[in-house]
């Protein structure tokens, strides 16, 4: 257990990678901008520079580390309330719902304000069915609520991928592309900054109480845990921070499996550092793939969630056998 | 706020009906514990030992009747203030992700903590007085993943001696444990009861001889849903023995020490 000490410095040197990355995003690009060029930027108007990064690449890299963050927290959340590391934002049927309403919106010809708000609607009825049918009688159990999510999931993955074989040719690039993850149509980065601030002061004080839950409903509810409205409410924060995440950018994986893993395997499973922590990297990692993703190949633009896959799995894996020798 | 009338009962029950599925386990039981007392459920596999010990911790509702610890209702006191009264050994637990043997005894300060409180150093002095009693001091550090179920066992009764309540309602406390840690892990309970703590416990037992050794009164579960309660010298014999686990059983010692052989 980190004391509250060791936690902040370990924030703070994440903090310090957020920053870093995002810098990079503003930097690098089909126009290469100096350090100081993004400064000048970033205090006055002005300049064709000036105008990229305000315009174009500060929006995507905020909402990116936005996106990236919430993910992250989601997944961390997740994996507390099932009790399972394997866990991830999607897993209960989440993006599925918004991947949905998403492609629905790209075959009615929708803009990108129609694709966002369909894929919300989407992503909240995937959340209120699963919720629904999980609560049953005889009450929630996380295996019951994980079989629901699953069997959601799947059935919304049998749509999509019905709605994919049926789509006109024309369409079915913007579809992959949301499908895979994208963050090339980000308009407005404020909402979900705002919601990922909220989301976070909402779990932090809660974060103890996590700790507990992770060892068992039973063991949390007798050392003072109130486990019903505890679990209720991570499902709504977590599930709300997914379909938020999932609207912007589509369904970017492996940032909410790999990120708490990674944060756990380096700091330990405490919820009030591994919460923030995954926040801070998972942020990051987004907005460094993101980067990669339109400059390895540019002109042209890759789908960020490939590149979150490439980049998380190696180190992912590196990083599990390091601990697994250490524990031995 | 915890202050606590000293002979004031720490558990009561009253007109309490505890079943699952269709099947009751007992009716209207009446049952008072005072502090310094301890009591040892016994009875059959599936004769509702594990089910009213989690009624009694608050953990599942009776089918009807109350239950109350210091003389309140646990909806009353809230799971924070009842998790400073009484504590609660799950018969099994599982670690979903890996954590050190210090850190999950630390868990047991929750109840004690403010929200935004970290474990404090006397927190974990706590921690570490409570690995030490069960014989854990030296692997503090663990990964509890790595543990024998006998020293999870210790570990689970770590935890809960460091959550320090007054209540102590073990589920099969000696599951898992040889024969040496069995008696160490009773006469640990029997020295908080008679501690100036003054800690009641309640526990479910499968060794008759145990129980009259060890707790000072008894409560047998009998398949019917009939129940019988009183001081383990009366209760504790051959014949409501024989009755209880449906086999002839024969009494041998004499005293405290009373052995009941398969006959």
């Amino acid at each position: 257990m980190p004391t509250r000490r060791r936690a902040l410095l370990i924030l703070a040197a994440l903090a310090g990678l957020a920053q870093l990355s995002i810098a990079l995003a503003l930097m690098v690009g089909s126009i290469p901008i100096t350090p100081l060029e993004v400064l000048a930027a970033l205090v006055d108007n002005g300049g064709t520079s000036g105008e990229v990064v305000r315009s174009l690449r500060l929006p995507r890299a905020l909402t990116g580390f936005a996106c990236g963050g919430l993910l992250a927290l989601a997944g961390a959340l997740l994996q507390v309330l099932l009790r399972n590391p394997l866990a991830d934002p999607y897993v209960l049927g989440i993006s599925g719902g918004a991947g949905i309403g998403a492609l629905l919106a790209i075959v009615l010809g929708f803009g990108a304000a129609g694709i966002n708000g369909l894929a919300f609607v989407g992503a909240l009825g995937a959340m209120l069915l699963v919720f629904g049918l999980a609560h049953g009688e005889g009450g929630w159990t996380h295996s019951r609520l994980l079989l629901t999510g699953v069997i959601v999931a799947a059935g919304c993955g049998a749509v999509v991928t019905l709605m994919l074989a049926m789509a006109p040719d024309d369409r079915l690039r913007g579809m992959l592309f949301w499908l895979m993850g994208d963050l090339s149509q980000t308009g407005d980065p404020t909402l979900v900054l705002i919601l990922l601030t909220a989301v976070l002061l909402v779990s932090l004080p809660f974060a103890r109480e996590l700790n507990l839950l992770a060892r068992g409903a039973d063991v949390a509810q007798a050392l003072g845990v109130a486990v019903r409205p505890l679990r209720r409410g991570v499902y709504l924060v977590a599930s709300l921070a997914t379909a938020a995440a999932v609207t912007h950018a589509g369904a970017i994986g492996f940032i909410g499996l790999i990120v708490p893993h990674l944060v756990r395997l380096a700091t330990g499973n405490d919820q009030r550092l591994l919460l923030p922590a995954s926040v801070l990297a998972g942020g990051s990692l987004l907005v460094i793939a993101d980067t990669l993703a339109r400059t390895v190949l540019a002109p042209q633009q890759l789908p960020v969630g490939v590149l979150t896959a490439l980049i998380g799995v190696p180190v992912f894996l590196f990083l599990l056998t390091r601990g697994a020798a250490g524990r031995g | 706020m915890d202050q606590t009338d000293l002979t004031a009962p720490l558990l009561t029950t009253r007109m309490l009906d505890v079943g699952i599925a269709g099947r009751v386990f007992c009716r209207a039981l009446e049952l008072s514990l005072p502090p310094g007392e301890s009591l040892a459920i016994l009875g059959r596999n599936g004769a509702g030992k594990s089910t009213l010990l989690s009624v009694l911790a608050g953990l599942r509702e009776p089918d009807a009747g109350e239950v109350r610890i210091a003389g309140v209702g646990y909806t009353q006191l809230g799971a924070r203030r009842s998790a400073r009264i009484r504590g609660w050994l799950p018969q099994s637990r599982s670690e979903a992700f890996s954590s050190t043997v210090l850190e999950t005894a630390l868990v047991g300060r929750h109840p004690h903590l403010d929200r935004w409180d970290w474990e404090s150093e006397a927190d974990a002095s706590k921690a570490r007085q409570a690995l030490a009693a069960v014989g854990l001091a030296e692997l503090a550090q663990r990964d509890v993943q790595t543990l024998s179920g006998g020293e999870r066992q210790r570990l689970a009764i770590a935890t809960l001696l460091t959550q320090a309540p007054q209540l102590y309602l073990l589920d099969e406390p000696l599951a898992h444990l040889d024969l040496n840690h069995q008696i160490a892990t009773l006469e640990l309970f029997s020295t908080l009861n008679r501690s100036e703590q003054r800690a009641a416990s309640v526990m479910v037992l499968h060794e008759p001889g145990l129980a009259a050794r060890f707790c000072s009164r008894a409560l047998l579960l009998f398949d019917d849903g009939t129940t019988l309660q009183g001081s383990s010298d009366e209760v504790i014999g051959s014949e409501s023995l024989s009755r209880l686990y449906g086999y002839p059983l024969r009494e041998v010692g004499a005293g405290k020490l009373r052995w009941f052989m398969p006959a």
